[in-house]
Order: structure tokens, then C-alpha cells, then sequence
């Protein structure tokens, strides 16, 4: 009994290899193939891989035995030629998906050829998948095979699981046990297949990067080194309103999956007066736009205020609830995001996402504030306003959308307006127009402003205060002018000197031969 | 002095669009361009006016449908694959994106040996080579075992320079090479593209939408507007005083870093469109009666 348990174990994987390399071979190299050039190859084997998916598995494979005989190798061959448009979809999925990478094209730049660009860039794409898709397809063949066999259409002088199925169902009454055996031989069998492939793709794929990261977080942040913050006295032209919104000592961090918390903003103190433009600059990872979203109530799932107070007009905004951000958010303070088109419903016109919120947040009738949706954009410039309405969000360029929100943002009048980074995606004619934009409405709503930017220009032209933020802190702040002209704070004189504009050119190809001749 | 590395004539390159009755698209509707040996030619555009389109041309990566594309007297345009392997030694690139252009699953020296291996190099001269380029780039020799994740962009994009210079190119097709990058790292990776060109005299095509920073690195500016050159010239002229009204508003509408000049310089914009838009009707005005 275990003899032939043993002697069918043999049998019975190896015809279920057999069925997986045709598959393996097929629709790997076909997917390979048709995802990397394209053109004709690519139109027939789908075409072909649709005709196969069509035809019914079991159907063929009863033709097959009727013209071929009973052989377990050739079903499980045709089986395989069956199951290869699995991995072929599956590879021709992915390597469309890496063929415009800009690693494949520096790699095509680089001379190599395309044998070592698919075997080097793109197979190790699709190993991983296509391991566990094996482990799938032997465990369905085993299966069909055994069921075949239990039919009795294979070949009885060979020993395999499905044939001692059939037999031990024949003598289910005298030795129920002699069914077990082989259920059981199969059942393990798959089991141990899907873990090992599990394995052997975690094995494999170790040093694959499991996200890209924009940027680099810091162990804990703790604070870098903390000076005082160089403040400059007030001039003449400094707004002189009620204080709006008053931060104190803010703390933000992210909770970790260990339980240990990541600081990403270490204490900063922030005034904004009624009506003043306050621009918040720093490089990436300095916390300015974790701050922002600390007003706005918006920080990423993890992040929270961990310390200190947001005071916007006398209501508490640090550590509030969802009930309290929903009285302040889109009533008192509007948002302008950086990506105006991630910020656009695909599904819906740019009408109806104008006109729900007004409905919802400022109780307007569906009339009117369609009228005031209307008004709001011939306000922001857009020269034909009934068309953008009833347009959807691709239909319009970056920088309508990014005017199609402002003109959302404004539409409840609001005491705050907080821009992050609202011109960066835009080409820099267009930016100038949206600055202009901005700039008008300031001044029309009397609106306080906190724009978070990295770009100086934009500071130098909208800003009336600026704070400097560098990892978590702030290290200088007070009028644009005084820090444009007396910049105290190293950090703060190191990126105004890396600015370019105005720099000196760098001169014609001869001039520069001549002056090292 | 005068002969040119790169001559581009009259140069098209048109997409075709999916679907039955489109009209393809014209990316670059002849374009003439001339880069010589040790020069940096700056290309400034707006998003969607055909510069990124003309740096993979002259790669080899996009479809030339009109023209030429000469290099060193030799005919680029529309080589086979195997053809445009052999100028690898000759024409490299540095990518925008410093996250994309590296293979995540590759070691720093996987990726800087490839174009070495695949030019017959032995495994120990390669390794010495990518320590050779490490330096050169002012990363330590440590790198070579680490993954690109473990970079930050600025760091990438040095790996990324050090994998274009790996095979001693004449020239390097630069896309935006620090638009990604902070605004002190971008300087930093501006002033290593610098000091390689004096170093080796390598050509660079310096493709960027930023005016500021192709005045910094640019012999010569060429200004890219739908697919057409509209103003090619010295790179101090071109980005100080330009003469076509195209970039005339490009650089109007860059904000300057000086809350003062910038109030004046918006004040100039605003008169410079007055005037572009009162001479457009003049010319209306003037075919109309015609």
C-alpha cells in the first residue's frame, strides 16, 4: 500500500511538472516577448491566448485521450498548453507595466541588449509572481490529473493518486481507509507547494526595495541641534491685525508600528495676523507641510499633534476632534492643495464638485450655488465659465484646475487660506498667472494666507512674513524684506545662496577656452 | 572649433494616437540645433513643448519621422538596434526622475557596471571602474553594496551621472536632471555636472524648464515652444535680454528672489503682456484687412 502510494507520488508530480513547464515555458516567453516588443507578436498571442482561455479544459482534454490514447504525459502536456495563457497575462502584465520605466531606457542607452535588458531588468519583475502562479497551476494540475484518473480515463498500468482514488472508491465499503491515502497525499501535497513557493519568493525577493520612499525619515527625529529662533523685528509695512492663528510650541509625530513614536516637527511657535500673507519655506522633509496639515486637522493616518496648541481664533484646534475641524475646515479655513489635477474627481464635473460642498458647508440651494459656482469662475479667470462647469477634470488643463479650486476655496469666504506649494506642478507662465490670482483674491477677500513653499520667487512675490523651516524647527522668521536683505541664520544664507536666479551666466564655449588657455 | 558633435536638421517626430481616424501627434515640427564638442546647450520649454521629446531622439528613444540627427558627420536618426548599441560609448543620459532611473532590485554596482559588462569588460576592471566613478562623483567607495532605496534624490542623481560617464561619452542628453532636487542639492549637482565637463570635456544637451538654471550651465540656449525652436542663441543673451516675445513671458513670469525687484518685475510683466497683446491685434487687424 505505501509502496504504491510512494511509486504514484513519483508518478503523479511529475506529470503535474510536465503540465507546468509547458505552461511555464509558453506563457512566460510569450508574455516576455509580447509586453517587450509589441507590434504583431503581441496582436496574435493575445488573440491566441483569448482562443485558448476560451475552450473548455476538460472537454479537450477528453478529445485528447480519445485520439492520442490514455497517457498521463500527454494529457498533463495539452493541460499545460491550456494553463500557459495564465502566465502569460500575468507576465505580459507586468512587463508592460516596467517597459517605460526610466531604468529600462537608461539601460537601452547604456548598449545593452535586449536578451540581458529582459533577463537583468524585467524578468526579475515578474519572478515573484510567477513563483506563486507555479505553485497555483502544479496544485490545479494535480487535481485535474487525479481527476481524470478517479474517471478512469487514464492509463490504468500506471500507478498514480487518481487511480488509487478510483480503486479505493470502489472499495469504499470493505477499506475506507485505502480513499484516505491519497486524499491525503494530495491535499499535503498542495499545501506544502504554495508554502514553498511563499519561501522561495520571500528567499528570492529579499532585496527588493518594498517602497520607494520620497523622504527620508529620521530614527526617532530628534530634534537637530536646537538654537534659538533668530526673529527680525517687525517694519513698517507689517500687517497690523488681531493675531488669527496662533501656534505654540507644536509637536507632530508618527506613531510607529513598534509603538515608538517619529518626531517630524519639534516645537514651533507661528503667528498669522488677520489679512497678512505668512509664506512657510524650507526643503523637503523640514516639517512644513506637516505643519499645515496640523491646522487643517489633515495629518496622514500614524500622525498626530503630540504636544503643544493651535489657537485659530480662539478655538483649539491641537488635538480636536473631527467635529471641531468640521465647524473650522471649508468655512473659516479653505486648502489649496500642490497637485491640482489628485485633487479633481475623475467621475464627476467640475460643476458638481464646486457645487455639493457649498450646498453642504454653506446651506445654499442648488441654485444658487450653481450661480455663485458660475461667478466664482469667471472670477478666477477662466474665460469661459458655463463650459468649464460642465467640463471633467481631464478635459481642463493643470492650470484651470488649480484655478477651479482656488475658486472652490474661496467660495466660503474664508478667514484663512492655506496654500501647499500651489504653483509647483504648474509651468512658471502659468504660475505667474496663478500668483496674480492668488495675490487679487487676498486682497479682495482680506483673506490671512499660509503658504508653504520652497521657492523663493513665490515667497518674494505674494509673502508679507516668512518662516524658515529646517528639519522640524523653525530658525528664523519675520518680514520678507528683512530676511531677503539681512538673513541671519546660517541655514536661511546658505539657501539664499543657492539661488540662481540673477547668477552670473556662464559665458560662451570660446570665452571660457580662451580664459584657461 | 566650428565643426559640430551633433547637428539636428529640420527634425520631426510625430506619435502616432491609438484609434482609427486620429491624427498623430506632431511632437516636434522641424527643429535645427547644433551642440559642439565640450558645450553645454541649454533647452527651456514649458511642459508639452517637445524638449523632452528632443533629448530622446537624439537617444535613439523616440520615433523620427523628418530630418536628421548628425552625429560627428554620421546619420543617428533612425539606426537599428544593434547600429544605436554601438554609439553607447558615444551618447549617455541623466533622467529627471531619480527614482525611476535606478533599478530598485540592483545594487549601486550592478547598476554602474552594466554598461561595462556589456561591452566585454571583465568583472575586476568593472569593479575598479565603478570605484574609479564613485570618487568622481564625490560618493564614497561604500556605496557600491548598497541599494538605491538607501540613497536621497540628490545622491541618486549622482549615481545616475556616474553610470552616464561610465563609458567616457562625448555627449549626455540631460532631462531635467535637477528638477526633483532641493534647492542647495541642486546647486551641488549643478556645480559636479560643471566641473566634469572642464574636467572631461563631454558636451551636455541641458534640458530644463527652469530658466535660472540653464543660464548657470548653458553656453548656448535654444527656447522650446510647441514643438518648434523660437530662439537659439548666446546663453547670457537668450536668458537676460531675449528677443522673441515667447521668451520674453518666460522670463517675465519667473518670480525673482527680491520682494522689491520682484514688485517692479511684475509690474514689467504686466506692461510686456499689454503691449505682446496690443501688437497680436495690430497683426489681426493688419491679415484681416489684407
Amino acid at each position: 500500500m505505501l509502496s504504491r502510494l510512494l511509486a504514484a507520488t513519483q508518478i503523479s508530480i511529475a506529470a503535474a511538472l510536465v503540465a507546468v513547464v509547458v505552461a511555464l515555458v509558453l506563457g512566460v516567453v510569450g508574455g516576455l516577448l509580447a509586453g517587450y516588443y509589441g507590434g504583431w507578436f503581441d496582436s496574435v498571442s493575445s488573440w491566441l491566448t483569448g482562443l485558448v482561455m476560451a475552450l473548455p479544459g476538460i472537454v479537450v482534454l477528453l478529445a485528447a485521450r480519445a485520439v492520442l490514447g490514455p497517457s498521463v504525459w500527454l494529457s498533463m502536456a495539452i493541460f499545460g498548453v491550456l494553463m500557459s495563457p495564465a502566465f502569460f497575462r500575468l507576465v505580459y502584465a507586468s512587463v508592460t507595466a516596467v517597459r517605460n520605466e526610466l531604468y529600462v531606457d537608461a539601460a537601452r542607452v547604456s548598449g545593452l541588449r535586449d536578451g540581458r535588458i529582459i533577463s537583468r531588468h524585467i524578468l526579475s519583475v515578474v519572478r515573484a509572481p510567477v513563483i506563486i502562479q507555479s505553485a497555483m497551476i502544479t496544485g490545479i494540475a494535480i487535481a485535474i490529473q487525479s481527476g481524470l484518473e478517479f474517471l478512469g480515463l487514464g492509463d490504468l498500468s500506471v500507478p498514480t493518486w487518481g487511480s488509487m482514488l478510483s480503486d479505493g472508491f470502489a472499495k469504499i465499503y470493505n477499506a475506507p481507509l485505502l480513499m484516505l491515502w491519497p486524499s491525503l497525499a494530495i491535499g499535503l501535497t498542495c499545501i506544502s507547494l504554495t508554502l514553498l513557493a511563499n519561501a522561495l519568493r520571500d528567499a528570492l525577493e529579499r532585496t527588493v526595495s518594498t517602497r520607494r520612499r520620497r523622504r527620508e525619515g529620521k530614527v526617532n527625529g530628534a530634534p537637530a541641534e536646537r538654537t534659538a529662533v533668530v526673529g527680525h523685528q517687525d517694519d513698517a509695512r507689517a500687517a497690523t491685525g488681531e493675531v488669527l492663528l496662533s501656534v505654540r510650541d507644536l509637536h507632530v509625530g508618527y506613531d510607529q508600528p513598534d509603538g515608538s513614536l517619529t518626531q517630524v516637527v519639534h516645537g514651533i511657535d507661528l503667528d498669522i495676523r488677520r489679512g497678512e500673507v505668512h509664506g512657510l519655506i524650507g526643503e523637503s522633509g523640514s516639517g512644513k507641510t506637516q505643519t499645515a496639515f496640523s491646522v487643517l486637522g489633515l495629518l496622514p493616518s500614524g500622525g498626530r499633534v503630540t504636544r503643544g496648541t493651535i489657537d485659530f481664533g480662539g478655538i483649539q484646534l491641537a488635538g480636536a476632534g473631527e467635529g471641531v475641524f468640521r465647524k473650522v475646515r471649508g468655512k473659516r479655513i479653505a486648502y489649496v492643495p500642490q497637485e491640482p489635477m489628485s485633487n479633481l474627481d475623475s467621475a464627476f464635473t467640475i460643476g458638481s464638485q464646486l457645487v455639493e460642498p457649498m450646498q453642504v458647508v454653506l446651506g445654499l440651494s442648488k441654485k444658487e450655488a450653481t450661480e455663485r459656482a458660475l461667478a466664482l469662475l469667471a472670477r478666477v479667470g477662466l474665460p469661459d465659465p458655463k463650459k468649464t462647469f460642465a467640463s471633467y477634470p481631464h478635459e481642463i488643463s493643470g492650470g484651470q484646475a488649480q484655478r477651479v479650486l482656488i475658486a472652490g476655496a474661496v467660495s466660503c469666504d474664508p478667514e484663512l487660506l492655506i496654500a501647499d506649494e500651489p504653483t509647483t506642478a504648474l509651468d512658471v507662465t502659468v504660475q505667474a498667472e496663478v500668483l496674480d490670482l492668488l495675490r487679487d483674491l487676498q486682497a479682495e477677500f482680506g483673506m490671512a494666507m499660509l503658504l508653504v513653499t520652497h521657492n523663493f520667487g513665490v515667497v518674494a512675490d505674494l509673502c508679507d512674513r516668512v518662516s524658515v523651516m529646517q528639519s522640524g524647527l523653525i530658525v528664523e522668521t519675520g518680514p520678507v524684506r528683512s530676511i531677503f536683505n539681512h538673513a541671519e541664520h546660517p541655514y536661511t544664507q546658505s539657501l539664499l545662496d543657492a539661488i540662481l536666479e540673477d547668477g552670473e551666466p556662464r559665458g560662451t564655449l570660446g570665452s571660457r577656452k580662451e580664459v584657461s588657455a | 572649433m566650428n565643426e559640430s558633435l551633433l547637428d539636428i536638421r529640420d527634425l520631426e517626430v510625430t506619435y502616432p494616437i491609438k484609434g482609427i481616424g486620429k491624427q498623430p501627434f506632431r511632437a516636434l515640427k522641424g527643429v535645427s540645433l547644433d551642440i559642439r564638442p565640450g558645450e553645454t546647450v541649454g533647452l527651456v520649454g514649458e511642459s508639452g513643448s517637445g524638449k523632452t521629446t528632443l533629448g530622446r531622439a537624439v537617444l535613439g528613444l523616440a520615433p523620427v519621422t523628418g530630418g536628421s540627427i548628425r552625429y560627428r558627420e554620421k546619420e543617428i536618426g533612425n539606426l537599428h538596434r544593434r547600429q544605436r548599441r554601438a554609439l553607447s560609448s558615444e551618447i549617455q543620459v541623466v533622467f529627471q526622475d531619480p527614482y525611476s532611473s535606478l533599478n530598485p532590485s540592483l545594487t549601486i554596482e550592478q547598476i554602474l557596471s552594466e554598461p561595462l559588462t556589456a561591452r566585454g569588460v571583465d568583472g575586476r576592471a568593472a569593479r575598479a571602474r565603478v570605484r574609479e566613478l564613485l570618487g568622481q562623483v564625490n560618493l564614497p567607495a561604500d556605496t557600491a553594496d548598497r541599494l538605491p532605496r538607501e540613497f536621497s534624490g540628490g545622491q541618486r542623481q549622482r549615481i545616475a551621472i556616474a553610470r552616464a560617464l561610465a563609458l567616457d561619452p562625448n555627449l549626455i542628453v540631460c532631462d531635467e536632471p535637477v528638477s526633483a532636487l532641493d534647492l542647495s542639492t541642486q546647486a551641488r549637482v549643478l556645480d559636479l555636472f560643471i566641473e566634469i565637463q572642464e574636467r572631461t570635456g563631454v558636451a551636455y544637451l541641458f534640458i530644463s524648464h527652469d530658466l535660472a538654471v540653464v543660464r548657470h550651465i548653458s553656453h548656448r540656449v535654444a527656447v522650446m515652444y510647441h514643438g518648434e525652436i523660437v530662439e537659439y542663441g548666446d546663453g547670457d543673451q537668450v536668458t537676460a535680454r531675449p528677443e522673441h516675445p515667447y521668451t520674453q513671458r518666460l522670463f517675465m513670469a519667473a518670480p525673482v528672489p527680491d520682494p522689491d525687484r520682484q514688485e517692479q518685475r511684475r509690474a514689467d510683466r504686466r506692461r510686456l503682456l499689454a503691449e505682446q497683446s496690443a501688437a497680436d491685434e495690430q497683426a489681426g487687424a493688419g491679415l484681416g484687412a489684407a
